[in-house]
């Protein structure tokens, strides 16, 4: 297994991209540093995303739920309680697992089409709630949290880092696991599955939970660098499509592919500013191009010349 | 007098989505694909229409007639970009069919909405009806239009229903919903069954934009919301079933009337979200879906 590692180009690259990345903030800007760090957390919503899709192989059209759930939870309690930091983001996290499971119940009776309706609707319904309810949640204008992660913006870009990486190694490595093959035989053949003995629903479960885990601290975390949670940035439908699209693009079932994706398209976003309402269309547009024409992503496609060779 | 006001505005909200939502579930239930740009085509028939309107002197005929054509010109790219290399791309796993057409055709909307927010603004868009004025029903004040809005439907709506039962190349689109395989057996290409289904499908989706556009009036920011309402609309009654998505579109046109008007117009789309989660809980398959 270590053998294989060391020997691995994968570890290698990703070990030079690493230093790369920790050793950034001495050469370029502030300005990059905030982006970057934007990129992270949203790097990790996308490898939770991928959990469930690649993995257990459930379309799930709400990753939002589960980060909105998440960063208003940290985010109001904090503003009206002044609870310390950590244990907003772990309330946070908590609720979001609860969404989680809230979400899995349904997707282990219904099947594609009706779960993506269902995870849809959950995060219509979080939206609609959270503008009703504008007195304790700040509506659409969005909820001011008092406390910030830290002020310095290497310091901030440095945690972002090391919450991505780490989130990604735990979820690389349960997809490595045999948990992460069961989930992904669950996903493909549910029934077949189970008459080898699994147990689909308590993995499909676990899948939710772990996803959800991710997603709703990554959310909370997400917020308190920013010092504000919105539904333009952490619950809007549009937000939750960004997410998919990074998975998609950067390589579905890759995980890490994800990150990539991630990374990527909220850089093209930035570097594409200058053509103003158009950059969206542009980005829409090779996202639809990588889909047609190497629907295995970039980290996808790389692995499978990997693996012939 | 309140009653009778939500009766008659429920009654062409809801013939208008029922509209929206027919050709969305017929697309499904011969050729399995849920199209993620409906809204996007809506929006981009009733700009046209617009537009066009706009170019040849007000005349709302011609406008409504260059915008319908502009809608289904925007279904077969849908269709010949998108969904037709992703059905037959080798790459992609058959299982995997699905997904990838969902995405595709999302971003495909997203390009279709920025490029009309980029070339037109996003600021909301109105047509002028086809049937000007106002007329006293029985103490409500109603728009012609609104009237002129419902029996379009209801004729579009039945046209098609003579359509499929009663000509052949319809009895053949039945079919292929049934049974592709033994459609393709049978002798029929299939692929020229799914080009129909195409027309069919631009077509009303065009007539619905452009009549929304005549009625609310559309912005490239409600596309998410026409593609959601479609959406749901045809999981209540059913996936595939057009009776199903005929009466789910009363349902929920007269839902979100009632809570406009009663409660609170910012509650409005909520009871049918929640209607929406019983019934996927409860019956998985919509009101009259097969499966």
């Amino acid at each position: 297994m270590f053998g294989r590692l060391i020997s691995s180009r994968l570890t290698w690259i990703a070990l030079v991209l690493l230093v790369v990345g920790a050793t950034l903030p001495l050469y370029v800007t502030g300005y990059i540093l905030g982006i970057l760090t934007l990129s992270y957390y949203f790097g990790v919503f996308a490898m939770a995303w991928d959990l469930l899709f690649g993995f257990a192989g459930e379309v799930n059209f709400g990753p939002t739920f589960l980060i909105g759930l998440g960063a208003y939870t940290a985010g109001i309690i904090n503003a009206n309680w002044g609870w310390p930091m950590a244990a907003c983001v772990l309330a946070g996290a908590l609720m979001a697992i609860l969404g989680g499971v809230l979400l899995a119940l349904p997707a282990l009776k219904l099947r594609g089409p009706y779960f993506g309706l269902m995870t849809l609707v959950a995060v219509l319904l979080l939206q609609n709630f959270i503008v009703i309810f504008a007195g304790v949640t700040g509506g659409e204008i969005g909820l001011t949290v008092p406390d910030v992660l830290f002020i310095d913006d290497s310091a901030n870009y440095e945690f972002a880092l090391g919450f991505m990486v780490l989130s990604g190694a735990i979820l690389f490595g349960l997809s490595r696991s045999p948990i992460g093959l069961i989930l992904q035989a669950s996903g493909q053949d549910a029934v077949e599955t189970a008459a080898l003995g699994f147990n689909v629903a308590k993995h499909k479960l676990a899948a939710f939970c772990v996803s959800a885990f991710f997603s709703g601290t990554a959310g909370a975390l997400m917020i308190f660098y920013l010092g504000t949670a919105s539904v333009g940035t952490v619950v809007d439908i549009a937000v939750g499509v960004q997410v998919i699209i990074a998975a998609v693009l950067g390589g579905r079932r890759t995980i890490l592919g994800a990150a990539v994706g991630a990374i990527f398209l909220i850089l093209a976003g930035e570097a594409l500013r200058p053509l103003g309402e158009l950059s969206t269309f542009v980005v829409s547009a090779v996202a639809l191009a990588v889909i047609l024409f190497f629907p295995n992503g970039f980290i996808g496609s790389l692995l499978r010349v990997g693996e012939k060779s | 007098m309140l009653g009778l006001q939500i009766l008659i505005d429920g009654f062409a909200i809801s013939s208008l989505y029922a509209l929206g939502a027919t050709g969305f579930t017929l697309m499904f239930g011969v050729s399995g694909v849920l199209n993620l740009s409906h809204g996007s085509i809506m929006v981009a028939a009733a700009v046209a229409a617009w537009v066009f309107a706009g170019y040849l002197g007000g005349n709302p005929y011609l406008g409504a007639l260059g915008g319908v054509g502009f809608g289904l010109i925007v279904a077969y790219a849908t269709y010949f970009t998108v969904v037709r290399p992703i059905q037959r791309s080798k790459a992609i796993p058959k299982e995997e069919t699905e997904i990838f057409v969902l995405t595709g055709t999302l971003l495909w909307g997203i390009m279709i909405q920025e490029a009309i927010a980029y070339f037109y603004t996003s600021n909301p868009k109105t047509v002028r009806p086809l049937v000007p004025g106002v007329v006293d029903l029985l103490g409500v004040r109603t728009p012609l239009n609104e009237i002129a809005t419902a029996v379009i439907c209801w004729a579009v709506i039945g046209l098609l229903w003579l359509l499929v039962n009663r000509t052949r190349s319809g009895k053949v689109l039945l079919a292929a919903s049934i049974n592709p395989r033994g459609v393709t057996l049978l002798g029929f290409e299939l692929s020229n069954v799914y080009i129909l289904v195409w027309t069919i499908y631009g077509i009303l989706a065009g007539i619905a934009g452009v009549l929304l556009a005549m009625f609310l009036g559309v912005s490239s920011d409600g596309v998410g919301a026409l593609t959601a309402s479609a959406f749901s609309i045809v999981v209540l009654g059913g996936l595939g079933s057009v009776s199903g998505s005929l009466i789910a579109a009363y349902v929920v046109g007269y839902m979100e009337t009632f809570t406009a008007y009663l409660i609170s117009p910012a509650y409005r789309t909520i009871p049918v979200l929640l209607l929406l989660v019983l019934v996927v809980y409860i019956r998985p398959q919509g009101l009259l879906g097969r499966r």
